[in-house]
């Protein structure tokens, strides 16, 4: 980056000669962190406005200084200026350093990465703030699902849950600034926690390779960061308003960012989203409304050597869930899937009924790093997460309104990393990991705990080594061991107790025996390690190879071990089994890129095989006095996932783009030789894009999203006796729904509103066509059509 | 070299936090269902007097894997009317809850349906009704044609739409579906 840097030339002057002074000032200036010489620094004396440049060999010299203190400033376009006081007698030697390491200093600009890369062998996907901002009214889910690759497990058109080559809950690690998001993510129906408005840049990483994160991102890991605060004296914000036809609704979201030069930041940032009961082309899709509110705070210091940052959010959303999705017993499913409209649809309302889902997130963090000389950057992080998750059913009774599920999550995590190089073109970064878990399931319900009281300990080692060959090629190697310890009072149905042999292979957990219960005491350990592998090869005009291994292991999660008992959303009995083990991934992944030149694309085949692979599928049918349920139940298995991910660019004329990308998964149970559930049938997509920065940076596109129909599916359908009819029924939930095409488009223009302030207008139109379809990967598949036609007008004021 | 102080205040912190979390309360409690119905029980009462015949579902697990328990104390007189009342109870709970007293609290939300197989030679009727005059049924009479036998099964809906034809277009959600081979003699 020197080397391209700009030399500025200073016209030096010297204005005041006295007596006795004709001492000089000489040394070097060197990178305070890896010792290399600086060409090309500035230095000037305060006063005299004396100035020199350092030459190749990163020297100077400074004449006619008298005996006296001066002040020095020292600067480099790559690098922040930086002041010194010191003493002259004599003809003194003295060298500087500078920070020479831009993008580490948060800085923003043209030449540097205002984001660091986070693994260097992986092919990262990003989306900027701009792409960000159109989806301002959705979630992280509806902005990720526009990379190739990603898909979502939904519920309804609003819990839109990340899945990254086909898999996701717990195998999908997501960090928002820097924290391990802690929020139930174990769920199908969970959607994270994060407002994407409070997002600058998100990568995502398809595999276990950034191991700074994570050691169990079997599936792959999504980085939220915020935006990089300059260190300059500024006051800047923006605010964003996004109206919708569908859902009746606006999001408004602002946020407001004070910098100083000495190094100080202050970011808020809030956002308000309410919607309406959504539509289907055909009907309202009754009780899917949505009001989620979000703030966050940052406050922080951005200097040379140190630097220190408090970060708090809070994130509240209520969620309406589709309410014809209530269901009894296999009857009741059965009337839902046979028909074609919703058994219940009423009018449109902002009301937001049961069954519902009220979710509440706190994350506080607080973070300080120090750089020390031919060391490194030592950071260290405390963050505290707090999550309460509140799920109202339909009741009947004085219950009515109580919540059937009151689960609270608290973690605390401490993190020690070092970023150092060790030798030219060697960085090492390794770091320690603890963390304590404490989930509280609220007793009075009056419903079994889903998922029962716990307290879990985490601690993490790590480390990465990254070697530059050359400017070809580069490897990454790095490993790391995750320890998780898990105390856990559960109660079990002694009948499911002894009908699973617990009794007997457990019975020394055992508390307290109980009328139809048994209250036990298992304490868990797991031990799981993980690696990387991988290089980069940087050839010819802009192409480069990326290959890497990685290995994750991920201990079972409370949901999979511990679940015992019907789920009403789901309208199924789910079992978990205590006797898991961790479950182990091997990804091989190789990408083919080129990124510059008027085509771009990147080609990337990969292979991940998972041993111990935890799946729910059904295996019986179960009678109560309510009728008969599905049940499903957790198992261990040897999965291989293979899959093809493909971006295209083309800018065929002045001004026009051709995006295309083409996403294919295949998922098999190599156990069973049958294909895995709820794998994402392959996605089409392609975009034709009319942007003219010189008129008004107006943009133009429209995008065709084809998504075929999923032909490999395990046939998990079963049967039922229907009374009325006195025959058996099958209840058909296999079969995936048909191919469906969609048309979007979308539109904007930057207005110059005064000198300091742009107002963008865009306008866009999802579902053009109307079309009627129904998602495989969505939940509520079976009981609704998916969202039709929708007018989004979004206005942004940039100052 | 302010910035050091920090380092430890942030330690500090931590096991403040830790220290404050701790809260270990010994050992949960247990959590009674509250909602679930474990046991249906049909009695029917002939008219002119004489012994009744129970008809009754269990299943003292809820939705745990053990199936019902459905037993019929006996055969049905031919060509007589019954009178037939059901009980709901919650027996995972000591004393028992009975849940018949909060469906007909909320009578018109809730109906039960007689679904009467084809073998089967009786007629049912409702005897109790909602406040705006649509069927429960938690009291019906039951009525015994010629010799036969087949199938009669319960069902009760939660949130009905009311009122209606039968179950075709009840909708609503399924709260019990019981059904029992009865015989007539």
């Amino acid at each position: 980056m020197r080397k391209y840097a700009l030399l500025i030339l200073l016209l030096s002057s010297i204005s005041s000669i006295s007596q006795n002074c004709d001492n000089t000032l000489s040394g070097k200036v060197t990178d305070l962190h890896d010792g290399s010489l600086i060409i090309g620094a500035t230095l000037i004396v305060v006063g005299t406005e004396q100035a020199v440049q350092t030459d190749f060999d990163g020297e100077f010299t400074l004449s006619n200084l008298c005996n006296n203190t001066y002040s020095i400033q020292v600067s480099h376009p790559n690098c922040l200026t930086k002041g010194f006081t010191l003493k002259i007698s004599g003809n003194t030697a003295k060298s500087f350093k500078l920070e020479h390491h831009l993008e580490e200093l948060n800085q923003v600009t043209i030449e540097g990465k205002a984001y660091s890369n986070k693994s260097k062998t992986i092919l990262e996907n990003t989306i900027s703030k701009e792409e960000l901002e159109r989806f301002s009214s959705g979630s992280l889910g509806d902005a990720l699902n526009s990379l190739s690759g990603v898909s979502s497990l939904n519920t309804g058109s609003t819990v839109i849950k990340p899945m990254i080559n086909g898999l996701h809950s717990s195998r999908v690690v997501i960090i928002n600034n820097g924290v391990r998001m802690e929020d139930q993510e174990w769920g199908a129906e969970h959607a994270p926690n994060v407002d994407i408005n409070s997002i600058g840049n998100l990568t995502l990483i398809k595999g276990a390779g950034a191991l700074q994160f994570s050691g169990d991102a079997v599936g792959g890991v999504i980085v939220a960061e915020s935006s990089k605060v300059p260190v300059k004296d500024s006051l800047y914000g923006k605010t964003l308003l996004t109206a919708a036809r569908n859902g009746r609704g606006t999001s408004f979201t602002s946020q407001l960012t004070k910098s100083y030069q000495n190094g100080w930041y202050a970011t808020m940032q809030g956002t308000i989203t309410r919607f309406g009961d959504f539509e289907a082309p055909n009907y309202v899709l009754s009780n899917t409304g949505v009001f989620a509110r979000n703030a966050s705070l940052q406050v922080g210091l951005n200097r040379f050597s140190y630097g220190l940052e408090a970060y708090y959010s809070i994130f509240k959303n209520d969620i309406g869930i589709l309410r014809a999705s209530h269901l009894g017993g296999a009857q009741d499913q059965i009337r839902a899937i046979n028909s074609y409209r919703p058994l219940i649809i009423n009018d449109f309302t902002y009301q937001i009924s049961e069954p519902r889902q009220d979710v509440t997130h706190h994350l506080a963090r607080v973070k300080g790093y120090k750089r020390f000389k031919n060391f490194g950057k030592l950071s260290l992080q405390y963050d505290y997460q707090r999550n309460n998750r509140l799920e109202f059913d339909i009741r009947r009774g004085s219950d009515g309104k109580k919540a059937s599920l009151d689960l609270q999550l608290k973690t605390h995590t401490l993190l020690l990393d070092l970023d150092s190089h060790l030798a030219d073109g060697v960085r090492l970064k390794t770091g320690i990991m603890g963390s304590y878990q404490n989930n509280f399931a609220d007793p009075t319900t009056g419903v079994r705990r889903l998922i029962p009281d716990y307290n879990m300990y985490d601690f993490g080692i790590y480390g990465v080594a990254e070697y530059r060959l050359s400017h070809q090629w580069l490897f990454e190697v790095g490993g790391r061991f995750d320890y998780t310890y898990m105390d856990v009072f559960k109660f079990y149905r002694t009948s499911f107790w002894e009908s699973r042999n617990y009794d007997s292979l457990f019975p020394e957990i055992v508390v307290e025996e109980l009328n139809n219960q048994i209250l036990t005491n298992p304490k868990l350990n797991f031990y799981n390690g993980s690696g990387t592998l991988g290089s980069t090869y940087s050839f010819g005009e802009g192409y480069k190879m990326f290959f890497n291994y990685s290995v994750a292991s991920r201990a079972p999660n409370p949901s999979e071990l511990f679940s015992e008992g019907l789920h009403h959303s789901a309208s199924r009995i789910e079992l978990g089994d205590l006797r898991f083990n961790s479950e182990v991934g091997h990804k091989v992944s190789l990408s083919l890129q080129r990124d510059t030149g008027i085509f771009s694309f990147s080609v990337n085949p990969y292979i991940n095989t998972i041993s111990d692979f935890i799946v729910i599928e059904p295996t019986e049918i179960q009678q109560t006095v309510r009728g008969s349920f599905q049940v499903w139940e957790y198992r261990q298995t040897n999965a291989q996932l293979l899959g093809l991910d493909l971006d295209a660019n083309y800018a065929f004329a002045k001004n026009f783009r051709l995006n295309s990308q083409f996403s294919l998964v295949k998922g098999y149970d190599r156990t069973r030789d049958e294909p895995l559930i709820n794998m994402p049938p392959a996605n089409f997509k392609n975009e034709i894009v009319y942007q003219n920065f010189d008129f008004n940076n107006i943009r133009l596109s429209l995008q065709s999203d084809y998504n075929f129909q999923q032909n490999e599916y395990p046939n998990n359908n079963f049967e039922v006796f229907i009374p009325e009819t006195e025959t058996m029924e099958v209840v058909d939930v296999s079969t995936p729904p048909d191919a469906y095409h969609l048309f979007n488009f979308n539109s904007s223009i930057d207005l110059k509103a005064t000198e300091k302030t742009t107002l963008t207008v865009g306008f866009g139109i999802t579902n053009v066509l109307h079309t009627s379809y129904r998602n495989y990967l969505n939940r509520l598949r079976y009981y609704a059509d998916d969202l039709g036609r929708n007018f989004l007008l979004n206005l942004k004021i940039n100052y | 070299m302010r910035n050091l102080k920090f380092l430890p205040t942030v330690i500090v912190a931590i096991l403040l936090f830790a220290a404050c979390s701790n809260d270990d309360n010994n050992t949960p409690v247990a959590v009674n269902e509250e909602e679930v119905i474990t046991t249906l029980t049909v009695t029917l009462s002939p008219n002119g007097g004489g012994s009744p015949i129970t008809l009754q579902t269990r299943d003292l697990d809820g939705d745990g894997p053990n199936a019902p328990v459905i037993e019929v104390s006996g055969e049905l007189i031919a060509e007589i009317s019954y009178n037939g009342s059901i009980v709901l109870l919650n027996e995972t709970v000591s004393p028992a809850e009975n849940i018949t007293e909060e469906v007909i609290e909320e009578a018109d939300e809730h109906q039960f349906f007689f679904t009467i197989g084809s073998g089967l030679n009786v007629t049912t009727e409702y005897r109790n009704f909602d406040g705006n005059g649509n069927p429960l049924g938690t009291e019906f009479t039951l009525t015994t044609g010629a010799a036969s036998s087949g199938t009669l099964t319960f069902t009760l809906r939660h949130e009905p739409t009311k009122p209606n034809d039968g179950l075709s277009n009840a909708g609503g959600e399924t709260d019990i579906a019981a059904t029992f081979n009865v015989a007539v003699q």
